[in-house]
């Protein structure tokens, strides 16, 4: 599978990574091999395979409903770039 | 009966389905131990895991799977046995992860359908697509400043159930009545508060027109439909700008809009557009959730008895009018507090106690039954006395607002205020003969062919006895002597 430039430019924006042309014209045959690597997998027949989601046969764990956490202000406001009376600012984004 | 609006081209029908978001009841989140108290002050609910810090993993609340494994029953859905929990990515400040996580093609519930009660006492199926789990975002508020928004994730990561409906709703009408009932359905069994106020329940409502008959038109969803009135409203408004634009030879675009109730229009949400490439994929920190039968059986058996089934067993067993049953169902401590003064009494005046007299009143200074002054077992005694002829209705009326002033029993303020009904024929009769005595004139027209007088006798009879005496008593001996 061929990825093109523009289809990059469009994951790109969904993954918020600014390339400029350059970079999407590099990036474009790199991506194009690792997914035609990837695509080998395709070539196992999977018909009548149920998905696996672990090989050791866990299953998920489960918490009881407990208040056990939280009450960290400070420790989740840390790295905030900017806050006012404890609350996150960010740039308006109402429309 | 579908609802069709008229057109200039003819005759439009409506076709809705709804998206419904209800906060599940829990101590703390879906995959963090930070409580859900709500108004709490900014991020002090707030675990790292909830903030999206760089290594941290998400648990399951075994409790929030237990509600969804209830309200999946309570609307009378297949649970799934095997469900995925997935990413569903996007960038937004309110969702520090980067990505909700939801579920996508293996929900923990799937098909179901819940009944609605529409104005003309009809009732209609409404089928349920599926339910599932997934976190809620933070709070943004936009007022605080002019370029900024202020972020507070104390809602990030509470426990939501999305419950998306079949496209079966046709019109305002029953768009509220489905949210009312579902609404009703979650609070009978505890899995929300149904507070749209505090937006524990919250509506996407998608909307398309179609010339009846014809194929499925082009949807538009409408997001922050907070109310039952704002449901009506923006479907409302959205038909009919949907029917102008194809009218007009146009095309509707499929597209989210916003509902704003300041302006009671809907208008396009442009930034949604590109972001609705979600890339959903299995989260790789969470294992498929399995679920036993038996535990699936053990939660059904703990369920209460829903709505529906009470407002069938109120007709069925006490002889209610279903108007009457859909007043005494609607809330859960509504329908017990009848159910205790009903008991082993006269259920229909009970009714008429509970639904005119009591909630009457209760509205009218905005309380709940559960605030009520008067408890059932007091009411029952008012009934008690009505029953054995202590007091007749009218006093009881009386003492009804005596109890809701001062929470006492009626049984002591109808002897503390000597209301006892005269029974005694010979004072009765002394009453009768004193009225007659003092009104010959109405005595005389009433002989000559007056009949409607008869109420002012009954009335003066009344009054003199300080309305105390039985009034079929009064009617007897009033006949007799009049004859």
């Amino acid at each position: 599978m061929s990825m093109d430039k523009e289809t990059i430019r469009k994951v790109a924006g969904l993954a918020r990574i600014k390339m400029d042309d350059v970079e999407l014209e590099t990036m474009a045959p790199q991506l194009s091999k690792i997914i035609d690597w990837i695509e080998q997998l395709s070539e196992v027949n999977t018909d009548n395979v149920e998905p696996l989601a672990n090989v050791v046969n866990i299953n998920l764990a489960l918490r009881e409903d407990k208040v056990t956490d939280g009450g960290c202000t400070d420790k989740v406001l840390a790295n905030a770039p900017e806050e006012v009376q404890n609350f996150f600012v960010v740039s308006k984004i109402v429309e | 009966m579908a609802q069709l609006t008229k057109g200039e081209t003819g005759e439009w029908e409506t076709v809705i389905g709804m998206e419904v978001h209800a906060q599940v009841i829990a101590e703390s989140k879906l995959f963090s131990g930070a409580s859900t108290k709500f108004g709490a002050d900014p991020n002090s609910q707030v675990s790292l895991v909830d903030a999206a810090m760089p290594g941290m993993l998400p648990v399951l609340n075994k409790y929030v799977v237990e509600q969804a494994i209830k309200t999946g029953l309570g609307i009378n859905s297949k649970i799934n046995r095997t469900s995925v929990f997935a990413r569903k990515n996007y960038f937004y400040p309110d969702l520090p992860q980067g990505y909700q996580i939801s579920q996508f093609d293996q929900p923990i519930v799937g098909e179901g359908k819940i009944e609605i009660d529409l104005k003309d006492g009809s009732v209609k199926e409404i089928g349920i697509t599926r339910m599932h789990l997934e976190q809620d975002a933070g709070k943004s508020l936009h007022d605080q400043h002019p370029t900024k928004s202020y972020v507070d994730l104390n809602r990030s990561g509470c426990a939501l159930m999305e419950i998306v409906s079949e496209p079966d709703i046709r019109g305002p009408e029953e768009a509220a009545a489905y949210i009312s009932k579902l609404r009703m359905i979650l609070r009978y069994l505890g899995t929300c508060d149904g507070n749209m106020d505090e937006g524990s329940m919250r509506a996407d409502v998608n909307i398309s027109v179609r010339k009846p008959g014809d194929e499925l038109g082009t949807r538009a969803e409408i997001k922050n439909v907070n109310s039952v009135k704002a449901v009506q409203q923006s479907i409302d408004f959205e038909v009919a700008r949907q029917i102008e634009i194809l009218e007009d030879g146009g095309e509707i675009k499929q597209e989210t809009r916003l509902w704003d109730p300041d302006k009671n229009e809907t208008r396009s949400m442009r930034s949604k557009e590109e972001a609705h490439d979600y890339r959903y994929f299995p989260d790789p920190d969470l294992l498929p959730l399995e679920l036993a039968q038996e535990q699936i059986d053990a939660i059904k058996k703990t369920l209460p008895e829903l709505p529906d089934e009470k407002k069938h067993r109120f007709i069925d067993e006490f002889g209610l009018s279903a108007y009457d049953a859909s007043v005494l169902i609607a809330e859960r401590p509504r329908a017990d507090y009848f159910e205790e003064v009903a008991k082993d009494r006269d259920a229909k005046l009970a009714a008429n106690w509970v639904i005119n007299e009591l909630l009457g009143i209760l509205n009218k200074n905005e309380q709940d039954i559960t605030d009520s002054p008067i408890k059932a077992e007091q009411l029952g005694g008012l009934i008690d006395l009505i029953a054995d002829n202590t007091i007749s209705g009218k006093i009881a009326k009386d003492v009804f607002a005596e109890m809701y002033k001062t929470g006492n029993d009626a049984a002591a303020i109808v002897e503390e205020k000597g209301l006892k009904q005269v029974t005694d024929t010979g004072a009765i009769e002394a009453i009768v003969d004193e009225v007659i005595s003092e009104n010959p004139d109405n005595v005389e027209a009433y002989k000559g062919g007056k009949d409607k007088l008869f109420g002012f006798f009954v009335g003066q009879v009344m009054k003199k006895s300080q309305g105390k005496a039985n009034p079929a008593a009064v009617n007897e001996l009033l006949k007799k002597k009049l004859s």
